[in-house]
């Protein structure tokens, strides 16, 4: 039934877009394609896992643990990585170069600490109950992920549009120099993105793993190449974008596996992309125009 | 002395070819980054060229250097579709979009089961890789990536690679020169794929993905990207250090990751920097 | 030499230039001069190819620049220098001029593939060249030097070999002197004059006023995106409305003398 699949489709796209949406704050902000963001989504999952096996933790705990732990790996990331890179001026390719090494790095480690199996959250964890609304079936799970998505894309949006901050961060996104002459505290910034991004990223991590019931230490690979195909889709750095290319793929996604069959399903985000690539390389809301220094 | 070599070359020449092979693959990425694109696109590339090969020679009996002629040519020719629209991308969207094409080729593989063989690979290929072919292909790839940096194409791509508005304004058409170095990076990738599939009689497309393209990356920066050496250095190192360290093979791709990030933080020239060492003997002539 | 006709340029809402209309005589040097962000690089980069006006016409030798990529349009004759440098620094000084002769060095594949003949002594001719730029600017004793490591002055001087290698028929100098010490502006001027004497049209964009008095022929003023003068330095000079741009304008440091 039609609806039915919107409404996976609803919870699938959100989970993407929040996924992308850490993803291209960073780019965007600070200009560094931050290929570890999987590990992250990864770690964010892990640490939920082991808040609640080992400490008995809730649910709403563990949410809440995944983002900060996966924020503060953000950080220390930016701090630890990223900014030597932003001082020594080094060009764009060798952040992301290096983020590459810290994601198969981090990967490794987790495989290393945890084992490749799959493990799986309590199942007394999320209420197994299904709601019905409009007609449509949809479990508390989805729900729960369709508003802690909505909720936490609607606070950045909000902070973006409509505080000090977010003119900011858009003052950096444009040129961080001179944001800088304008008295930002554009490092302080930076900081602050690379861990909400990653603290986004870490929820998300939660959510799918509550989701497919499934924590693995490659979780977050396939998730980042779907993130690169939104952010493709949607226009690198523009949060509209991640929003609605994480949407687009989630409903495509699940159309094609409802009406063409599941083996497809990875193969829709990367059509997509090429097609976006031939046609559009820009994406739906990208600027051709480099980004000033 | 013979019989030594016999004995060694009994055991190591599959580890001795495949060092020459990963020796092309990292210059067919130092090729590219000599231009300043980052094409994580030549593990997909390669992949392109293996299974070409193998079908040829497979499916079609053709005589090797056809199916080296063909597993050079498919890729260059896919890279010469494929670049026109991504090669407008600057730096790290090009990279990004390169990443999500080696995916777009996986997945196809994969699905094209009637002809790739799907998840299961091909198996079978004729080992037709004798050692000089590997020899000569690294042999010739050396000689023309060197003359093509003597020559102004070179030049013309370290301009680019600088900053390709300037060199646009010194008459240097940067999109021709971006798309020679796109190409011929995949033609040599492809030839490795090529040669690769004769040596190891089977490929499967988890091959020539994400891990593949990390590895390759690894190599060039760990060897260095200021002259031809630093490649070969790299996939020297790279392909043999988890033989020698019989442990390491397991942590193989967290010390690739490790080395990422170490070698792009302190030494991000990479390990063979003609400046550093000029450096370094001038002070132990000391 | 170069005309411009009508030219506009709009960014979004935003009117950078409108009805922008000079004429750049051949074998003369031409100044554009105005205030801060009266929208002068964009004229250079509209002219280069680095942007397309949004409305008039540019033509140089007769042929229509608009539309044409950059590298063709630096092919067909004008070299250009960059407000904020913009040389190859981890290139030699030699090297960064080299590259400026790239479209004259024309050899096919077998010719640089087997170090033919004739590629040598293109090359060897390339590199003569090269040193004689540098000469006329008087980087020759440093042709070897890494490009990052000269001073702020030499690598302006840099950005003018290397432009001068591209052979052009027009020479626009964005800014050539700024931040150069008096000393060093006295040296660029000599050298600016000599190459004019030799036969290349000059254009460049200026604040120092007795840099553009002392050297140009024709001078054009732009304010707010319009041309409000154009003519020879005396008129200039004294023109009210030039005056008045410039004193009008509080973060303008240098006025007409």
């Amino acid at each position: 039934m039609l609806e039915q699949q919107l409404v996976n489709a609803l919870s699938l796209g959100c989970v993407y877009a929040l996924f992308a949406l850490g993803f291209t704050l960073v780019f965007g902000v600070l200009g560094v394609i931050n290929l570890s963001h999987g590990a992250i989504f990864m770690i964010g999952a892990y640490s939920a896992l082991q808040v609640v096996t080992r400490l008995g933790f809730p649910l709403w705990a563990s949410l809440a643990s995944a983002f900060f732990i996966a924020g503060a790996f953000g950080l220390a990331i930016d701090f630890l990585v990223l900014r030597p890179l932003r001082r020594r001026g080094a060009p764009h390719l060798i952040p992301m170069i290096a983020t590459i090494g810290l994601g198969i790095f981090f990967n490794s480690a987790a495989q290393g600490l945890f084992g490749a199996e799959n493990l799986r959250f309590p199942t007394d964890l999320v209420p197994d109950t299904q709601l019905r609304f409009l007609g449509v079936q949809i479990s508390v799970l989805e729900v729960a992920i369709i508003v802690l998505s909505v909720a936490l894309m609607a606070a950045l949006l909000v902070v973006m549009r409509k505080t000090q901050l977010g003119r900011a961060l858009r003052a950096i996104a444009e040129s961080p120099k001179a944001a800088a002459l304008l008295g930002i505290n554009v490092e302080g910034l930076f900081y602050l993105t690379s861990f909400t991004a990653a603290a986004l990223g870490g929820v998300a991590g939660v959510l799918v793993a509550l989701y497919s019931n499934a924590v693995f230490p490659l979780m977050g690979q396939p998730m980042l190449h779907k993130g690169i195909a939104v952010i493709i889709l949607g226009g690198m750095g523009d949060i509209r974008g991640a929003l609605i290319g994480g949407l687009f793929l989630g409903f495509a996604e699940v159309m094609s596996v409802a009406y063409i069959g599941s083996t497809m399903r990875d193969a829709v985000a990367f059509g997509l992309l090429f097609l976006v690539l031939l046609l559009r390389p820009q994406g739906m809301f990208g600027k051709v125009l480099e980004r000033k220094a | 002395m013979m019989e030594w070599f016999d004995g060694f070359w009994s055991i190591y020449s599959n580890l001795v070819l495949t060092i020459g092979i990963n020796a092309l693959l990292a210059l067919s990425i130092w090729l590219t980054l000599s231009c300043g694109l980052l094409a994580m696109a030549n593990a997909a590339f390669m992949g392109v060229g293996a299974y070409t090969a193998a079908i040829l020679t497979m499916n079609f009996g053709a005589p090797f250097p056809l199916a080296l002629a063909g597993g050079i040519a498919a890729p260059t020719l896919l890279a010469l579709v494929i670049g026109g629209p991504t090669l407008r991308l600057s730096g790290v969207y090009l990279a990004m979009a390169t990443l999500g094409f080696g995916e777009v080729v996986r997945v196809t593989i994969l699905n094209a089961e009637s002809v790739t063989g799907g998840a299961l690979g091909l198996n079978g290929i004729p080992q037709l890789t004798e050692w000089w072919h590997v020899v000569a292909a690294l042999v010739g790839t050396l000689l023309i990536l060197w003359r093509l940096r003597r020559s102004r194409i070179g030049r013309a791509f370290e301009a680019i690679k600088e900053d390709d508005v300037a060199a646009s304004l010194m008459g240097i058409a940067v999109r021709s020169h971006k798309m020679l170095a796109f190409a011929l990076g995949a033609a040599i990738a492809g030839l490795a794929g090529a040669l690769n599939a004769h040596l190891t009689f089977f490929i499967g497309p988890s091959e020539y993905g994400f891990d593949r393209a990390v590895d390759i990356l690894t190599m060039t920066i760990l060897g260095g990207t200021s002259a031809l050496t630093g490649p070969v250095l790299g996939a020297l190192i790279v392909t043999v250090l988890p033989e020698l360290l019989r442990g390491f093979k397991d942590f193989r791709t967290m010390i690739n990751g490790a080395i990422l990030v170490i070698i792009v933080l302190f030494l991000p020239k990479g390990l063979w920097d003609p400046q550093r060492l000029r450096q370094l003997v001038r002070r132990g002539a000391h | 030499m170069l005309t411009l006709t009508n030219v506009s340029k709009r960014f979004g809402g935003l009117t950078v230039l409108q009805d922008v209309s000079f004429t750049v005589p051949q074998g003369k040097v031409f100044g554009l001069i105005g205030p801060n962000g009266a929208g002068k690089t964009t004229v250079f980069n509209l002219i280069t190819g680095l942007l397309e006006p949004t409305g008039g016409g540019i033509e140089f030798d007769g042929a229509s620049l608009v539309g044409v990529p950059p590298h063709r349009i630096t092919r067909r004759g004008l070299g250009r220098t960059f407000q904020n440098i913009r040389i190859f620094k981890e290139m030699t000084l030699i090297e960064n001029v080299v590259v400026g002769m790239h479209a004259h060095l024309s050899y096919g594949l077998p010719s640089w593939l087997f170090s033919l003949p004739d590629f040598r002594a293109r090359e060897k001719r390339a590199r003569d060249r090269a040193h004689e730029l540098l000469s006329w600017v008087g980087l020759d004793a440093k042709a070897h030097d890494i490009a990052d490591n000269l001073s702020y002055g030499d690598q302006r001087k840099l950005e003018l070999a290397r432009a001068l290698a591209t052979e052009p028929k027009l020479l626009l100098l964005d800014e050539p002197v700024a931040g150069m010490n008096s000393g060093e502006k006295v040296q660029l001027m000599k050298v600016v004059a000599d190459i004019a004497k030799r036969g290349f049209t000059v254009f460049m964009i200026e604040h120092d006023m007795r840099f553009v008095m002392g050297l140009c022929e024709r001078i054009a003023v732009l304010n707010f995106g319009k041309i409000i003068a154009e003519g020879a330095p005396d008129e200039i000079k004294n023109n009210p409305t030039v005056i008045e741009a410039y004193l009008g304008r509080e973060d303008d440091e240098e006025t007409a003398a």
